[in-house]
């Protein structure tokens, strides 16, 4: 699974502690979300996306549709 | 977003007092342990209720361990959860398959001494160990 977190972190100009601080989960967590080695269940997908006031599929995308 | 007190959030405070917890119950289960082992044969001469109660307490500690472990493991995040449970089948895998193995092993004479349950216990620390080594640097 493809995401934005990064470049969406970026604009917001979070580091990666920053954004796990608000997501409540280790800056490693964030760390290998952002490197698409971990995918999210779906309760922190939607936590993401709240955090940036965006839907699941703005921050989330299937590989398979691409 | 405030800035403040990044570095200390709720889940890693949580985790933090979580190993904290397991810690001291891991040291207490040790401890009772080796009142309940070597209090028989250096302090009571292998009276028995010393020795039941020895081994009830080790029990019941044992037991406050499990649940500190269940804790423990309910309070880390995701990945984290991810790479513990990872590394607890790997060594519930590797604990039943070398452990009945090695239990063959002096069933059919190919070693000459008794299986020693404590190589089964070293072998099953050092696979979670290395199980939780692995899943880190997996998701570095």
């Amino acid at each position: 699974m493809k995401n934005r977190l990064k470049v969406l972190r970026a604009e917001k100009d979070w580091t990666q502690a920053q954004l796990a601080s608000e997501l409540d989960v280790s800056r490693q967590t964030v760390n290998a979300i952002e490197k698409g080695k971990f995918d999210p269940s779906l309760p922190l997908a939607f936590k993401v996306a709240r955090l940036f006031g965006m839907s699941i599929e703005d921050v989330f995308q299937d590989e398979a549709e691409h | 977003m405030d800035d403040s007190k990044k570095g200390v959030t709720d889940w890693a405070a949580t985790n933090r007092r979580n190993t904290v917890r397991l810690g001291y119950w891991t040291f207490a289960w040790v401890a009772t342990m080796a009142v309940a082992t070597f209090g028989p044969r250096y302090v009571w001469d292998f009276a028995s209720l010393p020795t039941m109660l020895g081994l009830l307490v080790y029990l019941g500690t044992g037991f406050g361990m499990i649940v500190a472990n269940g804790r423990y493991l309910r309070g880390l995040d995701e990945l984290h959860k991810k790479i513990f449970l990872d590394a607890g089948a790997l060594t519930l895998g590797v604990g039943l398959v070398c452990g009945l193995g090695y239990e063959l092993l002096g069933n059919v004479k190919l070693i000459a001494f008794e299986p020693e349950i404590s190589h089964l216990v070293i072998l099953m620390c050092l696979t979670f160990l290395a199980g939780l080594i692995v899943g880190h640097r997996k998701y570095q």
